[in-house]
């Protein structure tokens, strides 16, 4: 028993940094230790209670059936699927612009011009704006152009890009970095000129954290409902959403719908649908971390 | 030169050295003086790098060598407030007019660096990176990079790799691997700024070896602070030095002494080059 102990003390007081032995460090410790088990027990409590919930919808019908006014002949497929297109859609419109935006700040722009920095602040700066913003965005300029018929495919993927353009940009940005200026002279040295330079070597070598950086984005456009349900996409739809003019809606936007439906079966289905947007959000993750694992370069 | 000098010359030519002294230098540094922004890095430099020659620039750390290195394929141009006075002529003709293209000048003056700066990719597409950017019209992409390869003392060590990363070599390779790949493009001159400074001994002389053997095609330029080296592979010797300006106490560095390897070396004619040489001095 007292070994044990030992050991405990010996960890908590090595863990310590700097070797911090005082009473109050040590309590600090402690105190951020909790911190983090609360965290952690309320996200296991809240992923264990939906499962439970769900349990009994996370079936095939999840995935065939429309949404309808029984619960118990309701289904998510046209959200899945609305989500897929959405998603698709947006990481269609937002890499390229994402990816191009980030080569001219990073590579060919002058830093000490000031409307270029002004570029730059801003583009952390939105980085930060609640999306629920984009979507009033969205929506102002859909009016300005006369647009009224809202409920389509890239009209949401529009709203999305916006709000994850900056996360792109930034990300794409921070891989450029990386890349070793040692790299971009001994391009230019053998006499590529610059825009070769930034195809055919810095880009290619800044891909892999362009991709995970994308991919997170894109999982965080995955689960946001608040634009697209200012951009009207809570309907019923009984057919597959089919290309960028179809209406469509989205598992966020159908999860909302149902949770403040009264009957039970709703909440249950709400639950199955959660499930499985957590399992989708966290097979992108995943995809993201191994793409970074597997091809991260090591200069 | 009227005509007669030339048959003179033709007569005398029977020695590979006395051809030598009638060919004009390839790179020529006439007043040459270095900016970054206002600060006065290089001072008045004159001198030239002859063809078929290794010149090799020497002195105290910070005295402008690698600056002068860098004018001479424009790499200069990369640094913001970098500016070069006087005329740097490449074959009588000067590389910072404005009609030239800096990216021809760098094609025909390659660059080796300080730190290896293989690209991340196949070490034969490390190779065929300057070609293909380049546009060439190749027959074979493969000859041509096996060529560059065994130039450069590397075709054995790497042929049954190609297709690997260039990360996977080891230092001294990788730097042979760079030196491959600067000869790939064909340039007439090789620019090196303290190519061995990251080996070790071995694979510095393998770089030395190397050195001798690409005189005969190409025109090289090295920076170098090991003095032994310098000795070893120059023909001829540029020595540099930093003073300090009397009224800014700007350290601007200034062309010492330049002249045959061996006369540097063994009867330096300025005492600063003497001092240098001999260790008292940097
Ligand atoms: N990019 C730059 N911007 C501003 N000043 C520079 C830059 N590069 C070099 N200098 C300055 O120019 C002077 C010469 O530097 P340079 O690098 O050419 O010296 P060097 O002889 O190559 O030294 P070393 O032997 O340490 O490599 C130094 O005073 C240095 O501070
Ligand atoms: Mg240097």
């Amino acid at each position: 028993m007292r070994t044990v102990q030992g050991t405990i003390e010996r960890t908590i007081r090595g863990r310590a940094k700097g070797g911090e032995t005082s009473a109050s460090s040590i309590a600090f410790l402690v105190v951020l230790w909790l911190s983090i088990v609360f965290a952690l027990v309320f996200l296991a409590v809240l992923i264990v209670t939906t499962i439970i919930d769900g349990w009994n919808r996370l079936d095939s019908r999840l995935f065939t059936e429309y949404p309808a006014s029984n619960p118990e002949d309701a289904g998510a497929r046209p959200a899945i699927l609305g989500s897929l297109w959405v998603i698709g859609t947006t990481a269609f419109m937002t890499i390229p612009l994402g990816v191009a935006a980030a080569i001219h700040l990073e590579e060919f722009a002058d830093r000490n011009n000031w409307f270029n920095r002004f570029i730059e602040v801003n583009v952390q700066n939105l980085a930060a704006i609640p999306a629920v913003i984009y979507g009033m965005l969205t929506l102002a300029a859909l009016g300005l152009f006369g647009v009224t018929n809202k409920n389509m495919v890239w009209v949401g993927a529009l709203a999305l890009s916006m709000l994850i353009l900056p996360v792109v940009i930034i990300a794409t940005r921070e891989s450029l970095r990386a890349v070793p200026e040692e790299i971009r002279q001994g391009s230019l040295a053998v006499g590529a000129t610059p825009l070769q330079t930034v195809l055919r070597n810095t880009l290619p070598g800044a891909v892999p954290g362009i991709a995970t950086g994308s991919i997170l984005a894109l999982s965080r456009a995955l689960g946001e409902a608040a634009p697209l349900l200012l951009l009207g996409g809570l309907v019923f739809l009984s057919f597959d959403p089919n290309g960028l003019m179809s209406g469509y809606t989205t598992m966020p936007i159908q999860i909302f719908n149902w949770t403040g439906r009264p009957q039970e079966g709703f909440h249950e289905l709400a639950a199955a649908a959660s499930v499985l947007l957590l399992v989708m959000l966290l097979a992108m993750n995943a995809l993201a971390i191994a793409i970074r694992n597997r091809y991260q370069q090591r200069w | 030169m009227n005509p007669i000098d030339t048959t003179e010359a033709a007569a005398r030519a029977d020695t590979f050295e006395a051809a030598r002294e009638y060919r004009p230098p390839v790179l020529d540094c006439d007043s040459v003086s270095i900016f970054y922004d206002d600060f006065l890095a290089v001072h008045d430099v004159n001198f030239g790098c002859g063809d078929n020659e290794i010149t090799a620039l020497i002195g105290p750390s910070g005295c402008g060598k690698s600056t002068v290195l860098r004018s001479f394929n424009r790499m200069n141009d990369l640094i913001e407030g970098a500016r070069v006075e006087g005329t740097i002529s490449y074959h009588g003709e000067d590389i910072y007019h404005s009609d030239v293209d800096a990216i021809e000048v760098r094609r025909r003056i390659g660059m080796v660096f300080q730190k290896p700066n293989p690209f991340p990719k196949s070490i034969y597409d490390n190779i065929a990176y300057g070609p293909r950017v380049n546009g060439f019209k190749v027959d074979s992409m493969d000859d041509l990079v096996e060529e560059a390869l065994t130039k450069a003392a590397l075709w054995d060590e790497v042929k049954d790799k190609l297709k690997q990363s260039a990360f996977g070599l080891s230092g001294g390779q990788q730097q042979r691997l760079c030196i491959a790949r600067t000869i790939a493009v064909r340039p007439e001159v090789i620019l090196m700024d303290e190519p061995c400074s990251a080996l070790d001994p071995i694979a510095t002389l393998r770089i030395e070896d190397l050195m001798h053997e690409l005189r005969s095609d190409y025109t090289i330029v090295i920076v170098t602070h090991n003095m032994q080296q310098a000795a070893r592979v120059a023909d001829k010797t540029a020595f540099f030095t930093a003073e300090a300006h009397e009224v800014t106490g700007d350290r601007t560095g200034v062309l010492v002494e330049f002249g045959d390897t061996a006369q540097i070396f063994e009867s330096p004619v300025d005492k600063r080059t003497e001092d240098y040489i001999s260790g008292r001095f940097g």
